[in-house]
């Protein structure tokens, strides 16, 4: 079978078996008793619009080897910027969402720039300031943000097909609208990731000197990683400001910064499938917490659990939930294949997967 | 062309007080194998780091094909035609053979973030035209075997292959070698010179080699440049510089010591 499809079909495989989970989810939450659908669907697509944070955020740590603790930040810009121009500006949602990803890659670039001289540590306290300072700047800014009660009551998200006029009204239509949106942007960073622009992300991540010595202008590609990243950000805040109908500053705090980190590290850094693995993984746990009857008394708990998370992510599972796959899949193979792997060849599928 | 493909006049650097390159003149002409001697620490890779521009002299200027590179951009090099390796290996560790001499085509490819995301019409052809020029390259120095291979998981011999291998594949008109035969045994120095002198016969190269051990530049090198202390004290003929006494006190510190015995 797998021979039959050859490699292509097995390259397109977790494609085709997104897509059909993605149509698939509305209807199995309908049959199964017990549970609210729209909530469900509600979570998953918060859940999906945090996949594309991820992805991005995957690409500018994973990839590139460049830290941001600031993504936060860059959500909070798209949100605000979608919400203020369909709120006040009355601008359709498709071009509020176009533009909050416009005006958080611009940012990005920005961000990028002072980044090129800082690196590790140091870079990670610069980003941890820029995500501290945009919801301050909102609050400050109050009389055409909404302030520290936010925006609110924004219009439904539609996108105008000709003739027609899609309308998205319930949280199934959402569900659609942020997994299209997301499968999207997955397959243009697969993409970008796989091919010449990823290899000299990569090539930064692994030797400066070697990328430089070969012709990268760090410049060029530092600063396209953070716009890059920061794009994905601002789209997917510009999802979530019409997700929820409102924002407030208060929805995006360092602690939403460490969530994504957290989301790609669990999901394996360097991986585009982690990055999406870790964003459910993790919305659906912290959503489990809070159901807890001791999350009463306690009501950080999330927070020293996605610390316990980190702590045994890195400790045991440094390549994460890609890298579990991985070696599942090579474990698979060779038993299909009937002949054992040398200890070499699983070291060396073990490295390889830095790369992507 | 008229003129030396590579051609630096006065250079000098300090880093603090220490003056670590100090007036250098060095040419090298279209062809030619020369090789950049001295003792540790005479300044050898720095004058490598100034050509790749890593380092920025503070007088004299570097003039490359007749044009003058010496405030050009250190990406900038390998466009021009000056590709090089390094003393301790700068590979893409986490890529494979393969990728390593993908990115080595970094600059022949054209780009472009968006043209990538959406796979505009071409990509794939210049991924596959790369892919093939890379595949030729590895055959060339006998790494076929090797072009999946994760680099880090390779030997060190087998990755200075591959990072010359990443050099070539740019097609270089200057080639600049960083102790190339450092961790190779005397069998494979013997080897790597043979293999050097193919190289430039069969890409039309010019090579400029840094290194310490005397009898492989003496077997490889046209022209021979020595430098002590950041000065050049000898130029010539391997043969000539072999018998020159500064050369001779320079590494051994006492005149009457044959250098061959080094």
């Amino acid at each position: 079978m797998a021979r039959w499809l050859g490699t292509r079909g097995r390259a397109a495989a977790p494609y085709g078996l997104g897509l059909i989970a993605v149509l698939l989810i509305p209807a199995l939450l309908n049959v199964i008793p017990g549970i609210a659908p729209g909530y469900v669907l509600y979570l998953v697509s918060l859940a999906l619009i945090y996949a594309i944070v991820a992805i991005g955020l995957g690409i500018l740590i994973g990839h590139t080897g460049q830290f941001s603790l600031g993504h936060a930040g860059f959500f909070a810009i798209g949100a605000y910027a979608s919400a203020l121009l369909t709120l006040r500006l009355g601008l359709p949602f498709v071009v509020a969402l176009l533009v909050a990803g416009s005006v958080s890659a611009a940012i990005g670039f920005l961000l990028g720039l002072p980044a090129l001289r800082l690196s590790g540590p140091y870079l990670a306290v610069a980003t941890l300031g820029f995500g501290l300072a945009v919801p301050q700047l909102v609050i400050w800014q109050g009389s055409w943000t909404g302030g520290a009660s936010g925006l609110h009551g924004l219009p439904l998200a539609s996108l105008p097909l000709g003739a027609f006029t899609i309308v998205f009204r319930t949280d199934q239509d959402y569900y659609y609208l942020a997994a299209a949106v997301l499968i999207v942007l997955t397959i243009f960073a697969r993409n970008v990731v796989t091919g010449h622009t990823g290899r000299a992300f990569v090539a930064i991540r692994d030797s400066e000197i070697a990328a430089r010595a070969m012709g990268v202008d760090l410049v060029r590609y530092k600063t396209t990683a953070f716009a890059l990243s920061a794009l994905y950000a601002g789209i997917a805040g510009s999802l979530y400001a019409h997700l929820l109908h409102g924002i407030s500053p208060e929805d995006f705090t360092v602690l939403l910064s460490i969530d994504f980190l957290t989301m790609i590290v669990l999901g394996g850094l360097g991986s585009v499938g982690g990055a999406l693995s870790g964003a459910l993984l993790l919305t659906f746990l912290q959503n489990a917490l809070t159901r807890l009857p001791v999350v009463h008394d306690f009501k950080n708990l999330y927070i020293v659990v996605l610390g316990v998370i980190l702590i045994l992510t890195i400790a045991f599972f440094p390549q994460g939930l890609a890298g579990i796959a991985r070696s599942a899949r090579l474990r698979w193979a060779t038993r299909t294949v009937d002949r054992p792997a040398g200890a070499g060849q699983i070291v060396e599928l073990g490295e390889r997967s830095g790369v992507r | 062309m008229t003129g030396p493909l590579l051609e630096i006049t006065d250079l000098t650097i300090r880093f603090g007080g220490l003056v670590a390159v100090d007036g250098l003149d060095l040419r090298v002409n279209a062809g030619e194998i020369v090789g950049l001697i001295g003792p540790n620490g005479a300044g050898k890779t720095t004058v490598f780091n100034c050509i790749s521009r890593f380092y920025q002299p503070d007088r004299g200027t570097i003039r490359f094909k007749g044009r003058d590179i010496t405030s050009s951009r250190s990406h900038e090099i390998i466009r021009f035609g000056i590709a090089r390796t390094f003393q301790n290996v700068e590979l893409c560790r986490s890529m494979t053979a393969l990728e390593n001499l993908l990115v080595g085509q970094h600059v022949a490819m054209r780009g472009g973030v968006i043209r990538d995301g959406l796979r505009l019409p071409g990509v794939g052809a210049d991924e596959a035209r790369a892919t093939q020029r890379a595949d030729e390259m590895l055959e060339l120095l006998g790494l076929t075997r090797d072009r999946d291979r994760v680099v880090s998981t390779l030997p060190f011999g087998l990755q200075k292959l591959v990072e010359l291998g990443r050099a070539l594949v740019s097609d270089p008109a200057l080639l600049l070698l960083d102790e190339p035969t450092a961790g190779a045994d005397k069998q494979e120095i013997q080897g790597l010179a043979d293999l050097i002198r193919r190289m430039r016969d069969r890409f039309d190269l010019s090579v400029l080699v840094v290194e310490h051990d005397m009898s492989f530049v003496m077997g490889l090198c046209d022209r021979l440049s020595v430098l002590d202390f950041g000065r050049r004290i000898a130029e010539g003929a391997p043969a000539d510089v072999r018998n020159d006494p500064a050369v001779i006190e320079a590494y051994l510190g006492e005149p009457e010591v044959e250098v061959t015995e080094v």
